[in-house]
């Protein structure tokens, strides 16, 4: 029998983008397929349904920017758990062994769980390559919203993608990595669930109070 | 200081003298005048500047000009002897000196060459070059030769000493249909095929011949191309996307939508989109200009943009009758949407089925107590 003790493991700005980003991903994944592909038609000209997709569309992509930014600069100032270092555990040795642990446990090969106070390796690698697409879809909405307006600070930001990719490039990029955030969040959940149940540490509440159970010995 | 509209009207007058000379060349005042002020229009400059542009083309120093054709359909040039405005090509053709058009020129063989020769060196520096079709840089530019020459070798001469090269059309511009995939000939553009010229880019399929005159009429008043994109472009006749000027813009934002040719939506006039327009992607006038004596321009004719204007116009641009580009390695039906939901799909059983795993097996699970931290 382990005792484990309660530890405050994800501050405030953390938790708050966490959910300023979930907000932001359902909003614009839904409002985003709409213009790309409109499924609903209406019969009244006085409708406005695809410009207010579109006012949607363009209000969160500013939230979700700003919560990215915010993010990015808690990397730098916050606790050990939310700085960069623990997103990249292949930097170092400890960071090879639980990648491993992590990876028997998730196949079945051994039954020994990670523990890890904060992020488990294969979950950080995991953020790090979501954080990466976040950019990625950041960059090529904003160069796809400058188009509107060549010559404009949006277009002067990324306008430089429009060369390099094409602008049915950009396009086609925007609209996968939406799906490969889709099969992340699903992913993300269900491991959320799994190590809740698995590893009885409140994971899932965590992200709400910040709290989790912590073996200390596994510290 | 307050704007004097009587000023800039006084400013913008055309001398009488000019009008009675293009009278007696067979050409109304009406006709000049209107000319006249659909190319200040179309350059988007003020009515001011009407008297410098009448003055411009009425100037006896104008360049000659040089139309070269390399891997193209004569499309352009169609485009260019229809054009529209008042005796525009009159205009144009007679009192700019084309000294060699393959098309239209009424030497052949050795005479047209010569002639062409003579420009070159004669105006060095000078003239202005005009080129429709892309130029192949494969098999040492065997797959395009003009009287024994390749059509790289007659580029890099004409274009390299010419005052301004304007290349007409989606090939000279971006390559066009003949650099599509795979590209055999290894066609590329006029200013990747000679990178040292001066090259505006005016594409289209075919280009919009007002478009071109008015480019010309700049360089005559101005002395120099008009303002570019970064695409090479000029900003005038390329500066705003076609959605944005569109007439059926408003049921895009409605939600108005075709489904398809001839359905009660189109029958209405309304949005393309789902039919695969690309006007959302390209930048071109074709709403304000339109095509033919500004009769009409395929999305009013009721058919969606194709995006011919745009770099990489044929490849990205199709399917023309959907909207994205196919996913590079998946086949001809699978479009984003489908992979993406399929990626969803296997992503939710495989986690499911990884889910019922973890239940049913036993003794992984922590055996606690929890200890209040304090």
């Amino acid at each position: 029998m382990k005792t484990l003790e309660l530890r405050y493991v994800w501050e405030w700005p953390v938790r708050l983008t966490h959910w300023f980003n979930v907000i932001c991903i359902i909003v614009l994944s839904v409002t985003g397929y709409y213009i790309g592909d409109p499924f609903v038609s209406v019969s009244s000209t006085s409708s406005y349904v695809m410009g207010w997709m579109r006012f949607l569309h363009f209000v969160f992509a500013y939230v979700f920017t700003i919560s990215w930014v915010v993010r990015l600069i808690w990397m730098f100032v916050g606790n050990q758990y939310a700085r960069f270092p623990a997103f990249a555990p292949w930097a170092s040795k400890a960071g090879w062994k639980n990648i491993a642990r992590t990876f028997c446990y998730y196949t079945f090969v051994k039954k020994e769980l990670p523990h890890c106070v904060g992020h488990n390796a294969l979950a950080a690698m995991a953020y790090s390559g979501v954080f990466v697409l976040f950019l990625i879809q950041i960059m090529t909405g904003f160069a796809l919203y400058g188009q509107f307006q060549p010559g404009g600070f949006w277009d002067g930001a990324f306008g430089w993608l429009l060369p390099i990719f094409g602008n049915q490039g950009l396009r086609l990029t925007h609209h996968i990595v939406m799906w490969l955030l889709i099969g992340f969040a699903i992913h993300h959940v269900y491991s959320g669930w799994l190590m809740d149940v698995k590893e009885k540490n409140g994971v899932m509440g965590s992200i709400f109070g910040g709290y989790k159970f912590i073996d200390p010995d596994e510290d | 200081m307050m704007h004097d509209p009587e000023k800039s009207l006084r400013e913008g007058s055309v001398s009488e003298e000019i009008l009675q000379q293009w009278e007696a060349r067979g050409i109304k005042r009406r006709d000049f005048l209107k000319f006249c002020s659909v190319m200040t229009a179309s350059l988007a400059l003020p009515a001011s500047f009407m008297g410098q542009i009448a003055e411009a083309i009425e100037a006896d120093n104008r360049p000659p000009v040089i139309w070269m054709e390399f891997q193209g359909c004569t499309g352009d040039s169609e485009a260019f002897l229809r054009a529209n405005q008042p005796t525009a090509a009159e205009l144009i053709l007679d009192y700019l000196s084309v000294d060699y058009h393959e098309t239209i020129m009424a030497a052949a063989g050795h005479h047209a060459e010569a002639a062409k020769h003579k420009t070159v060196d004669e105006y060095k520096g000078k003239y202005i070059a005009i080129v429709e079709g892309s130029i192949p840089m494969g098999a040492d530019g065997a797959y395009c030769t003009v009287a024994g020459d390749s059509a790289l070798n007659i580029a890099r001469k004409v274009c390299g000493n010419a005052a301004a090269t304007i290349a007409v059309g989606s090939c000279s511009s971006y390559g066009g249909i003949p650099a599509a995939a795979p590209n055999p000939t290894g066609a590329v553009s006029v200013s990747e095929a000679v990178p040292g010229a001066t090259v505006l880019n005016l594409p289209g399929c075919p280009l919009n011949a007002e478009n071109l005159t008015a480019a010309i009429v700049h360089f005559l008043t101005f002395g120099k191309l008009p303002a570019t994109d970064r695409f090479g472009r000029p900003k005038f006749a390329y500066g705003k996307r076609i959605h944005d000027n569109c007439e059926r813009r408003g049921h895009f934002d409605a939600g108005q939508y075709a489904e398809g040719f001839g359905d009660a939506g189109h029958r209405q006039g309304w949005c393309l989109y789902k039919l695969g327009c690309k006007g959302p992607e390209t930048f071109h006038n074709c709403p304000t200009v339109r095509y033919n004596e500004g009769t009409s321009w395929p999305i009013q004719a009721g058919h969606g943009c194709i995006g011919c204007s745009e770099p990489q116009f044929w490849d990205t641009m199709t399917p023309f009758y959907r909207r994205l580009p196919q996913v590079p390695g998946f086949g001809i039906e699978a479009t984003a949407d489908k992979l993406g939901l399929g990626l969803a799909a296997a992503t939710a059983v495989a986690f499911g089925a990884h889910g019922v795993a973890s239940a049913l097996r036993k003794g992984d699970e922590t055996d606690t107590k929890v200890k209040k931290e304090d």
